[in-house]
């Protein structure tokens, strides 16, 4: 663990004059794994977006690295070409094949030769057990399988950061653990990652800091144990008492 | 709570960035029209286009005859388009039903709309406007209006159904799932939720094609309908200059503009409708 990778500081943001991001600072480091909590509303989503410029803050800084990336001078594309985003669903273009998704952007916006992009996909196929779904098309994969996939192609861009929101939420129980799986699998590989999740369970398991997000604000943040066992705030005791049953 | 100072700075910034762009387009758009009109003007064959085209007197004096019978392309037209979406829709349900008692109906939909799809026209106005009141058929209008709103509705039916088709196969299975799953008929899933899906998303194309049907109303100058081309013919007949020409096709413009802007308000409005999209 070294230094930070992205870093939010006093990032607000407002739809139609409502705050839904109050103040948020929060710090990255490489390697971690940050799991953001909370109630539906509570702006999980928002700060993701806000995070890889699909929002435009209305004030407070987002670093990448060294780069203040709320600065309107960045090109906006060269920075989200360094960070990872997979939604909670419709990730897969499905005009495409499932290695065409993957290869588009490493070969249109990463320079890299198709061939090269196409080895290191079937690479990261295999990877997640879809070797020998290069070729299918997205509608004629289960959700699971849509998500491992839409995990490989945001890999495949060797982002420095990768945004996750809730990207299991929208599947079958059954699928769930297949997606979690290659998250782990990321884990041990040393990516960063922060990611929105309704899954405490493997949050608790995975994450090396929980962040609980009330109302816009980071209510409490902490190591998953202290957090889950021994909540500061009321209101994150009271939202995992809700959660457990 | 006031913005910081990093975030003021932000905002100059982007005002400043919006001006200097706004400035970019503004000087660029002058300074390519000015040399156009420059360019134009004194080239040496301006004067003679000018007296032959664009010649105020010549114009002020078609105007009154083009605009009144430009107000028979406005009525076939009218007409027109609602016949063509009538004919569309049903052609374009014919051909996507799954019921094989429908066979042979689908199968005549199919040789329609590839038959008059293919089929230039002005050729089918011409065999229409001709040779129907040539059978002498009993019921068959002969009126030149309704002919002629009947050679048009068949060529452009036959490409509005397509489009309408296109539509409803783009719509995702889901949804007709969905509805099926609700328990409303194939007729109620289509009605209420496929086929307004289908329309809204083939507005655009649509709309196009009923700005070349309002065009293509001159063609039916060629049998014999005085529409607003047929005046401006016999106009410039007289003075032999082109002049009522450019007048007529003045009004055709103006005529497509409503739909184009109409085309355009659809659009957004269901970006925003559906994709919270604001533009
Ligand atoms: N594009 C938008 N326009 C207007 N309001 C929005 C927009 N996006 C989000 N919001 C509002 O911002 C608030 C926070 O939404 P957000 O999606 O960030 O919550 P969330 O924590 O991700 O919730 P969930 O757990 O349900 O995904 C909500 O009240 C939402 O209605
Ligand atoms: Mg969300």
């Amino acid at each position: 663990m070294s230094g930070s990778v992205l870093r939010a500081d006093a990032v607000r943001k407002s739809f139609n004059g409502t705050e839904v991001l109050k103040g948020i600072d929060l710090e990255v480091v490489e390697g971690e794994v940050v799991c953001l909590i909370g109630a539906s509303g509570s702006g999980k989503s928002t700060l993701l977006r806000c995070l890889n410029l699909l929002e435009q803050v209305d004030d407070g800084d987002i670093w990448l690295g060294d780069a203040e990336i709320t600065d309107p001078r960045v090109d906006v594309d060269a920075i989200r070409r360094r960070i990872g985003i997979v939604f909670q669903a419709y990730n897969l273009f499905p005009h495409k094949s499932v290695l065409d998704n993957i290869v588009l952007a490493p070969v249109k916006a990463g320079g890299r030769s198709r061939a090269e992009a196409a080895a290191t996909a079937h690479e990261l196929l295999a990877r997640v057990g879809l070797e020998d779904r290069a070729g299918a098309y997205p509608d004629a994969l289960s959700g699971g399988q849509q998500q491992r996939v839409a995990l490989v192609r945001a890999i495949a861009m060797r982002p420095e950061v990768l945004l996750l929101d809730e990207i299991t939420s929208a599947l079958d129980p059954m699928l769930v653990g297949e997606v979690l799986d290659v998250i782990r699998d990321l884990r041990s590989d040393g990516m960063t990652i922060v990611m929105a999740t309704h899954e405490m369970a493997f949050a608790r398991e995975v994450a090396d800091r929980i962040v609980f997000m009330a109302d816009g604000r980071i209510e409490e943040s902490g190591p998953p144990e202290q957090l889950f066992t021994a909540p500061r705030s009321p209101r994150t005791a009271e939202f995992l008492a809700r959660h457990r049953s | 709570m006031t913005p910081s100072a990093r975030q003021l700075e932000r905002e100059r910034y982007r005002r400043r960035r919006t001006l200097t762009r706004g400035a970019v387009a503004a000087v660029s758009t002058i300074v390519v029209i000015g040399l156009l009109v420059y360019l134009v003007g004194t080239s040496p064959g301006w004067d003679r286009v000018h007296r032959t085209y664009f010649w105020w007197p010549d114009a002020k004096a078609a105007f009154p005859d083009v605009a009144r019978s430009f107000w028979l392309n406005i009525r076939l037209f009218m007409v027109v388009e609602v016949f063509v979406l009538v004919v569309g829709i049903v052609i374009a349900i014919v051909r996507v039903i799954p019921a094989p008692a429908l066979a042979p109906v689908k199968l005549i939909a199919i040789l329609y709309a590839d038959v008059f799809r293919g089929t230039p026209t002005l050729l089918i106005v011409l065999l229409v406007g001709f040779g129907l009141p040539a059978l002498n058929l009993t019921g068959m209008p002969t009126s030149l209006f309704w002919l002629g709103a009947i050679a048009l509705t068949l060529s452009y039916g036959a490409y509005v159904a397509e489009v309408i088709r296109a539509g409803i196969l783009s719509i995702h299975p889901t949804q007709w799932a969905s509805g099926r799953a609700l328990g409303l008929t194939y007729g109620q899933t289509m009605r209420h939720i496929v086929l307004p899906q289908a329309l809204r998303r083939v507005a655009p194309p649509l709309l196009n094609d009923f700005v070349s049907l309002q065009k293509d109303t001159a063609l039916l100058s060629t049998i014999g309908l005085v529409e607003s081309l047929r005046a401006a013919q016999v106009i410039s007949g007289h003075d032999f200059t082109f002049t009522a020409y450019v007048v007529a096709a003045v009004f055709f413009i103006a005529a497509t503009i409503p739909l184009a802007r109409f085309t355009d308000y659809l659009t957004v409005r269901s970006l925003r409708r559906e994709n919270g999209i604001v533009t």
